[in-house]
């Protein structure tokens, strides 16, 4: 796979645009971490066992 | 400064010598534990083969684990680590992070697997690979999970530490590559996954060495299918990439649009992992607003991430392939695509396959009412062969084909025979899916060794038309497990009697050139497609995806209807 097909035509680009803000986000890993673990903890973990905890204990 | 990069002459890829040993190392061993699931796979057909009924009760519950833990976390695992240091440090063209770290790892997994096999071959560990509590394993079969799970976490943050020394040696421009972010996505699912293994088997190890007095058995469910079905995720996100990575590797292929293939990734890191709570959707503990916001992958977004996968990467193929003159009709990309090149061929049977078969049926399956159906069938096996052994098994042996000869520095043996290998698994996982689905469909129980009920209280007989799903089903394994064989074999037989290919390896202390970013489309796609499509074949190909999803949901609610009347 040869990764540097663009070379030529991605060093001679200008680079001083400003990174759209989506971009910032996809390019900072650990921002994706975080929300890839806080968004399945919250809707399916800590809602899925609040529900249970939530069951009356039989008598 | 000690020689660490080596460039290959046929491929272009940049390999650090300490992340190549530990591709191979986790390949191999991804390798080997294929061989040893899929044969356990057989054995598993072949009982429930109705008239060949191999093993007796005890030895089938036994080899079942076995193939569940086998190949749903071992297999897949090895082989998505060795996907990860794949895309940080060779895409990336950087060393490894931690080297020796990522040793101990492998070393961890390695031993929880033996562990845990040996657990199970002892006897005292018949409890399915989702081991609910309070059925009692052995503890070493917990022991063996968690210590397994901690290496592959630690392969994780291998991933994670290297993509930070690849951006701060700043080894590439730009943002990492499409590749490179799929396989991202898959670690950050990976990481969750083997967390909330950790929540919930750390406590039910304590239990099985008596230091609990319990586990409850539906916050087990909860959390355990936290990792049970989020690991099949960290499946879709690795295979995706690699269709990624072997478009671009067969054809040159450029994805139609890099912004929404990311955003689709985005959509697997935020909601896929939501979709483990399809295996709750009759527990009674959880509400329905929890089964139906979760099961619905929040809204069907993720599902909404697959279909565009599912529609760009054999956009990109065709656009690729109609730029190099295959413009003609809607197919002519497609047709004389290279079907006999089993790195394209298993690549496409997998988009197919995953699309057609596992896709539809998850997501259908996946409807709170549809689910009554086929709750705990033989249907619900049928559709994980769909995902996991067509999906992403079928693309791991394509990338295979491509990437073991480049480790190894040597030519594929028996060609001709590879060229077979795509269509025999692929063709033979597909008829068991089907054949499974059909049982499932007509009730057939999952995980259940006799379907005459021998001996029961009550009696109880499936239709003939049931018993025979069941016979295609094993005849369809013999062929699927031939197709595993040969890939197995070739893969082995490449590895020790490969012709050597090429100059030997010269390992340079020089840094690699930068990782440019793709050149801007100049040109765009004038004289290609037909009308306003640039690829009008994949979008056909789209909506034929489409109807049959859409036929097939209302089917299954049409037989719902005929079965649960209401007056």
């Amino acid at each position: 796979m040869n990764q540097n097909d663009g070379g030529k035509a991605g060093a001679g680009q200008a680079n001083d645009e400003p990174v759209p803000a989506m971009q910032r986000v996809l390019d900072n890993p650990f921002l994706l971490l975080f929300l890839g673990i806080t968004v399945p903890a919250v809707f399916y973990i800590i809602w899925g066992v609040m529900e249970i905890a939530n069951i009356p204990i039989g008598r | 400064m000690k020689p660490l990069f080596r460039t290959c002459p046929k491929s272009g890829l940049v390999l650090h010598r300490d992340a190549e040993n530990l591709i191979k190392a986790n390949a191999v061993a991804a390798v080997v534990f294929l061989a040893v699931g899929g044969l356990l796979g057989l054995l598993v057909a072949l009982t429930r083969w109705p008239s060949v009924h191999l093993l007796d009760a005890q030895r089938f519950y036994q080899v079942l684990t076995g193939h569940g833990v086998v190949t749903l976390l071992v297999w897949v695992i090895f082989f998505e680590i060795a996907v990860l240091y794949f895309c940080s440090a060779v895409l990336l063209r950087c060393r490894i992070a931690m080297p020796r770290v990522a040793w101990t790892a492998f070393v961890l997994m390695l031993v929880g697997a033996a562990i845990t096999a040996v657990a199970i071959i002892q006897g005292g560990s018949s409890v399915m690979m989702t081991s609910y509590v309070p059925m009692p394993a052995s503890p070493l079969f917990y022991l063996g999970l968690i210590l397994f799970a901690v290496g592959a976490l630690i392969g994780c943050f291998i991933f994670l530490g290297t993509l930070v020394i690849a951006r701060d040696e700043r080894t590439y421009e730009g943002s990492i590559p499409l590749v490179t972010f799929g396989a991202l996505s898959a670690c950050i699912i990976a990481i969750f996954t083997i967390a909330s293994g950790a929540i919930i088997l750390i406590p039910t190890f304590l239990w099985s060495v008596g230091y609990i007095g319990s586990v409850d058995p539906l916050m087990y469910r909860v959390i355990w299918w936290a990792m049970g079905h989020s690991s099949q995720q960290i499946n879709v996100a690795a295979h995706v990439s690699v269709w990624y990575a072997i478009a671009a590797i067969v054809f040159g292929a450029k994805p139609l649009s890099e912004k929404v293939s990311r955003g689709a990734f985005l959509l697997y890191i935020l909601f896929i992992n939501l979709a483990s709570a399809h295996h709750l959707l009759v527990d009674p503990g959880v509400g329905s607003e929890w089964k139906i916001f979760n099961t619905s992958y929040a809204m069907y977004l993720a599902v909404l991430a697959s279909l565009v996968h599912g529609l760009t990467v054999p956009g990109s193929i065709e656009v690729a392939q109609r730029k190099k003159g295959l413009n003609g009709g809607l197919f002519e990309w497609l047709r004389k695509a290279p079907w006999g090149n089993p790195v394209f061929s298993g690549m496409f049977l997998s988009l197919v396959g995953f699309g057609f078969i596992g896709g539809i049926s998850g997501v259908v399956m996946g409807v709170e009412q549809i689910n009554f159906l086929v709750h705990n069938t033989i249907y619900v096996p049928g559709h994980f062969h769909g995902t996991v052994a067509i999906g992403t098994t079928l693309a791991f042996m394509a990338l295979s084909f491509w990437l073991v000869p480049i480790l190894f520095r040597r030519e594929l043996i028996w060609p001709g025979l590879a060229k077979w290998q795509p269509w025999l698994f692929g063709i033979g996982t597909a008829l068991q899916a089907f054949f499974m689905m059909g049982a499932g469909t007509l009730g057939v129980s999952r995980r259940h060794w006799d379907i005459a009920f021998t001996d029961a209280l009550f009696d109880w007989a499936y239709s003939g038309l049931a018993y025979t799903m069941m016979a295609l089903n094993g005849m369809s394994a013999l062929m699927a497990v031939t197709g595993g064989l040969l890939f197995v074999l070739i893969m082995v037989g490449t590895i020790f009697f490969g012709r050597p290919s090429g100059v030997p390896a010269e390992y340079s202390a020089q840094r690699p050139a930068t990782l440019l970013p793709p050149a801007p489309e100049t040109g765009g796609h004038a004289g290609i497609g037909m009308g306003w499509l640039v690829a009008p074949g994949t979008f056909v190909l789209a909506m034929f995806l489409l109807v049959i999803f859409v036929v097939y949901y209302v089917i299954n609610y049409a037989y719902l209807a005929s079965l649960w009347k209401i007056s």
